[in-house]
């Protein structure tokens, strides 16, 4: 059975989405449980997953025993194995916990939403555990389209033109990939990630590996939302309704960072992309410049959802810069912030959907005296906040830390600095969001009753999730040190200093 | 320029798909209409379903059906050179699976804020969006 484990994250999501479809019809109550049924599945096979690739090394999954360089494989070692656990455990939680207000805002569009939501992560998981390119476009495609729909779900006025705005620039993006791979394809006639890196090094001077390296990156940078092709984001994550967004912006712009070094380690290699070419210090310039730009971007905002998507943004160029930075420090830290940011959005997301379902309306106006009406939530929200911040005790404190430490390795300073500033103007967004919260007084003129000192948390099915990802916020932060020197360390590879 | 006609000449296929690709992304960018923005995502994937079907493409070459087949297999060689490269043409399947749900979801993304706004120009639907 644990050999099995790869192939049964993606299916069992895959066909649970056909049931919950056909259940749909039937009788909608029972959707939920068979979604939260089938995603435990899958954190149950990433979590044991995980434990068998730190036993016994990497884990090879043949597809109907074909042999890789024909058939398609699925490869795990400890990167995918920790973002797939990133993946399905984020996607767990925050089924869990958006239950209740999927049942509050679109009652009777519930079965769909759940039938897109469970597509939606067996895409993710797909696009993490396959190790074959062309496989990968397939399922990066099946994640792209609910996410579309699913942010379609949204306010009526603004979600559709945002999300067609996604639909044409995500269609764009997943082409330039289909189009660097068919180039690969050419070059060495194969699709499989392992086969293509051992072919490849002798034909590295070529024009078309150049060309298909380019195409690729450009579209997963598009996926990605780095910097200059960022505009997408804002308002397709502000206009999705809450509990999409929530599962959307954690997990999709990370799973494509992933793909990126997946890219660069396991199919163009690091001595192509750091040695042959030179654009690593590019790169990591145009990361600064995604962070200053991102963090400038949220500063301009009044409304608390819009603001957290420009610090997607921001987070995105930590993640790519840090990864380019090209020394053994920047790397870890890039990938320890894969984890940590998907931590931190989801917090905060979480939050802001308990907010939205008691509150209408997010603009900071709203949001006067909330301290006393949700202190809980508003605790979480604050915990994300100095996380995102990086404030010690906090994950976020120990991914800046690795990318502050690789850039000062790497000598550049320039991406220390973006790094500092873009924390400083956090301490501006949170704090302000903070004193609006705490020391306002409560908006009290679109309710009858004066509220003052009522206390009115959202429910406890919300509430108790969002206190696990607050904790685990402190704990990951904790246990980094472990995380780094077992699961990380051992990915990169040798070749970097 | 002999040089340069066999250039144009000799991989008009590769030209082909980045025209075709080009009016696509021109289309996508500088049209105000939204359907006619759907029409040119389209010829933008066509394009590169296009680029891929023509890379398998082997001259003189025949379908890649086998006929020896059972007990004989393997007391031919097959010669490569003969059959065109089917697996690109497979990929493209899939690909073209996928081109079309995109445009079945932007399609049914279209008719909502047809239903809402009344109209499918950007400018105005813009404009609509800014009044509020």
């Amino acid at each position: 059975m644990s050999q099995h484990y790869p192939v049964l994250l993606v299916t069992v999501p895959l066909l649970s989405a056909f049931i919950i479809s056909g259940l749909s019809w039937v009788k909608k109550s029972l959707c939920f449980p068979v979604a939260l049924l089938a995603l435990g599945t899958s954190v149950f096979c990433a979590i044991s997953l995980l434990f068998r690739v730190l036993d016994l090394g990497i884990v090879e999954y043949h597809m109907g025993g074909w042999m890789p360089p024909w058939g398609i494989a699925y490869r795990v070692d400890l990167l995918n194995a920790l973002v797939l656990v990133v993946v399905s455990s984020v996607a767990f939680l925050n089924l869990f916990a958006t239950h209740k207000s999927v049942q509050r805002d679109f009652p009777e569009k519930m079965g769909i939403f759940y039938v897109l939501y469970v597509l939606f992560v067996t895409g993710l998981m797909g696009i993490t555990v396959t190790g074959d390119v062309f496989n990968l476009y397939v399922l990066l495609e099946i994640a792209s389209l609910t996410a579309y729909a699913l942010i379609a779900l949204g306010q009526p006025d603004s979600a559709p033109l945002a999300s067609l705005n996604y639909v044409f620039i995500g269609t764009i993006g997943a082409c330039f990939y289909l189009l660097g791979i068919g180039y690969l394809y050419i070059m060495t006639g194969s699709l499989n990630m392992a086969d293509i890196a051992s072919l490849l090094p002798p034909i590295y001077h070529s024009k078309a590996v150049l060309v298909a390296f380019i195409f690729c990156m450009v579209g997963v940078c598009i996926k990605m939302a780095f910097f200059p092709l960022h505009v997408w984001l804002p308002n397709a994550y502000t206009f999705a309704p809450n509990p999409a967004s929530s599962v959307i912006a954690p997990l999709m712009t990370k799973v494509m960072v992933y793909v990126m070094i997946r890219l660069v380690f396991s199919v163009f290699l690091p001595d192509f992309s750091f040695h042959v070419l030179h654009i690593d210090h590019a790169i990591v310039w145009l990361s600064c410049l995604a962070i200053v730009m991102g963090s400038l971007l949220a500063l301009n905002q009044k409304n608390i959802k819009r603001m957290l998507t420009y610090i997607i943004v921001s987070e995105i160029g930590y993640m790519v810069g840090g990864f380019w930075l090209g020394n053994r420090l920047g790397m870890s830290g890039a990938i320890l912030h894969i984890l940590n940011d998907a931590i931190m959005t989801l917090c905060l997301f979480l939050a802001v959907g308990n907010i939205a379902y008691k509150i209408r309306g997010l603009d900071f106006v709203h949001l006067k005296g909330l301290f006393r009406k949700m202190p809980i939530t508003m605790a979480a929200f604050v915990a994300a906040g100095l996380s995102v911040i990086g404030v010690p005790p906090t994950c976020g404190f120990f991914s800046k830390w690795y990318l502050i430490s690789g850039a000062i390795q790497a000598g550049q300073y320039g991406f220390m600095v973006a790094l500092l500033f873009s924390s400083l103007v956090n301490v501006v967004l949170f704090f302000r969001i903070i004193e609006i919260a705490y020391f306002e007084p409560m908006e009290t003129h679109h309710r009858v009753v004066a509220m003052r000192d009522v206390m009115e948390e959202a429910p406890l099915t919300m509430l108790v999730p969002l206190l696990i990802v607050a904790v685990s916020l402190v704990a990951v932060g904790i246990y980094s040190g472990n995380i780094v020197t077992h699961i990380i360390l051992p990915v990169l590879p040798k070749g970097i200093g | 320029m002999e040089a340069l006609i066999h250039h144009i000449v000799g991989k008009y296929n590769y030209w082909l798909y980045i025209i075709l690709m080009m009016i696509g992304l021109y289309a996508m960018i500088a049209k105000n209409n939204l359907i006619k923005k759907l029409v040119g995502m389209n010829i933008f994937q066509t394009a590169i379903i296009l680029f891929y079907v023509s890379i398998g493409c082997k001259k003189g070459a025949t379908i890649p059906i086998l006929e020896e087949h059972g007990a004989h297999m393997g007391a031919h060689t097959i010669k490569v050179a003969d059959y065109i490269n089917p697996l690109p043409h497979v990929l493209m399947l899939t690909a073209i699976v996928v081109s079309v749900s995109t445009f079945g979801v932007a399609l049914a993304l279209a008719v909502k804020i047809y239903q809402k706004y009344k109209t499918l120009e950007e400018d105005e639907i813009l404009m609509r969006l800014r009044e509020k």
